[in-house]
């Protein structure tokens, strides 16, 4: 559904976006991981067609970013829920809504039978006559992702769009995001927020300019970290760690009775550990798999990056 | 261009201009105020000096007052296209108003068309209202109603449409540059220091605003400034532009 190939974006000497090739799947859920500055947003306005890109191809659902014919197609086809929400304050939740679904070509009825499902899916349809400006800001940051998809649009790019709500508001918009998934929606995901982007993102990009990583959240955590066996045992011996030792593992760290050893895939290593201890006499009292958090995988990339 | 889309744009820039007080205010009352004000002075000073005022005097008077209307022109958009666009700034709308299927043309005429139609709506009702009293005052010492007149018809159908397309024009290249509502209309209404000067002029016959070749001569200039703002206006009003380089 969205393709990009090298996709760059440069502001006079400063390179924003550099290179940065991916590919989002129809239905998936991308989210789009980097610190401040990264290129987020910069990648997102290329693809929504409201910049410019300095060299690359991006496509989505096969129109050229970028190409002038192309880009009012792109438009009419995704929904953006920018970083700033940008609401009409002196109008009411129903006429901003009305007004964008204007602009997207909907009908009268089209408009008013969206306008009642999504705020009433966002819980927002008592407040529909009330002005914007009154609006806490998770109300408007709902209001705002009403207002992406009033047109039912096919791919919605949201960038960050629990930043700044409070914890009930961020699982209300997070609630919303995994219903638009089941509706095989493609969602394009900026954020900051790594827990977010573990529980609904199906593929992780991080990005420091250049694309640093990118795969499941699964892959993320393992292609960077790897895992660990965390083995707690009655006495460790001599002879246990000079036979752990001998195997093809990675790290063994040894903290009073408890081994705690990097494996990259601790399924099948696991056995071959477990037995070695048995066989060097050792009584294991507990096991437990840790895997590295997205966060450590995160973390590792950007601090290498600097 | 799809004109329905600016249209769309223009009418909900209405919608948010009568929820601001301060906006209906300046786009009606000013006028309101002139078109009343200006007949009453001509009937206070009539009376006063009785005979000794020259019907000739009304002769540069009134092509003169006529012309305070361009004035409004110049800064009564002002005050729209500010809120319009700047107001927009401000509120952070514009980007997902830009990430619409809508062009760059489209967005800047339906801004353009609300900065435009409710100025030119008050200065030609004011102007009725002022036309129509001032006949009523001055009857009696010219003998005939100076109102409506071909240079009436100039200043109000030609020159007023076009000096208001100008100051639309300029606020939309200030509004690139600033980013309060407040700031925009100051410097949006430095537009009105050339009108006033060719009022001024008007006013001491150096410019005799009652030839009607004066007034299509200042006419062509506006023509000529409007083309030149025009490509400036749509220079400046471009997607990349105002996400990137507008403060």
């Amino acid at each position: 559904m969205i393709d990009a190939e090298n996709l760059t974006k440069k502001f006079d000497n400063v390179t924003a976006v550099d290179g940065v090739t991916f590919h989002v799947g129809e239905g998936e859920v991308f989210g789009f991981l980097g610190p401040n500055g990264a290129g987020k947003t910069t990648t997102v306005r290329m693809l929504c067609c409201l910049i410019s890109k300095t060299s690359g191809v991006a496509r989505i659902a096969g129109y050229e970013v970028g190409n002038g014919a192309d880009s009012l197609k792109i438009r009419k086809l995704i929904g953006l829920v920018p970083d700033n929400v940008g609401l009409y304050d002196t109008l009411s939740a129903y006429d901003n809504l009305d007004f964008y679904g204007k602009l997207y070509d909907c009908t009268a009825a089209q408009r008013k039978e969206n306008i009642q499902r999504f705020l009433t899916l966002l819980g927002l349809w008592e407040k529909k006559d009330v002005a914007a400006g009154t609006f806490s800001k998770g109300m408007k940051q709902k209001l705002a992702i009403a207002r992406a998809l009033i047109h039912d649009p096919q791919v919605l790019f949201m960038d960050e769009p629990t930043a700044n709500l409070d914890p009930e508001s961020s699982k209300t918009v997070r609630e919303f995001i995994l219903d638009l998934k089941k509706e095989k929606r493609t969602i394009f995901l900026n954020t900051h927020n790594l827990d977010e982007a573990q529980r609904i993102c199906d593929k992780i990009a991080i990005l420091n300019t250049k694309l640093m990583a990118m795969g499941t959240p699964t892959e993320l955590e393992r292609s960077v970290s790897g895992r660990k066996t965390v083995i707690q045992l009655e006495q460790v011996s001599d002879a246990i760690l000079a036979a752990l030792k001998k195997l093809p593992l990675g790290n063994i760290a040894v903290d009073g009775n408890r081994l705690t050893i990097d494996v990259t895939n601790p399924e099948k290593e696991n056995v071959t550990i477990m037995d070695t201890i048995f066989r060097a006499g050792g009584h294991v009292q507990s096991v437990t798999v840790v895997g590295s958090t997205l966060e450590d995988a995160y973390m590792k990339l950007v601090r290498e990056d600097k | 261009m799809r004109l329905s889309k600016s249209w769309i744009i223009a009418s909900k820039d209405f919608k948010t201009f009568v929820k601001k007080k301060n906006i209906i205010y300046s786009t009606v009352v000013l006028p309101l105020i002139i078109s009343f004000l200006l007949p009453i002075v001509i009937a206070y000073i009539e009376n006063k000096n009785g005979s000794k005022f020259p019907a000739s005097e009304l002769g540069v008077l009134l092509p003169a007052f006529t012309f305070f209307y361009l004035i409004l022109a110049g800064v009564i958009p002002t005050t729209l296209a500010s809120y319009s666009i700047v107001g927009e700034k401000v509120e952070k709308s514009l980007e997902p108003l830009l990430a619409t299927p809508t062009t760059d043309s489209e967005i800047l005429l339906g801004k353009g068309i609300s900065a435009f139609l409710p100025p030119i709506a008050a200065i030609l009702g004011g102007s009725t209202i002022f036309m129509v009293l001032m006949d009523l005052v001055t009857y009696s010492k010219l003998g005939y109603y100076f109102f409506p007149n071909w240079n009436a018809v100039i200043v109000l159908f030609l020159m007023v449409p076009l000096a208001a397309i100008m100051s639309v024009e300029w606020n939309v290249v200030i509004s690139s540059r600033v980013s309060d509502i407040r700031i925009a209309q100051q410097v949006g209404g430095l537009i009105m220091l050339p009108f006033a000067g060719i009022y001024v002029s008007g006013e001491l016959n150096l410019i005799p605003l009652g030839d009607a070749n004066n007034l299509l001569i200042i006419a062509g200039i506006l023509l000529a400034v409007d083309a030149i703002l025009l490509f400036v206006a749509r220079a400046t009003f471009r997607r990349e532009e105002i996400l990137t380089k507008w403060k």
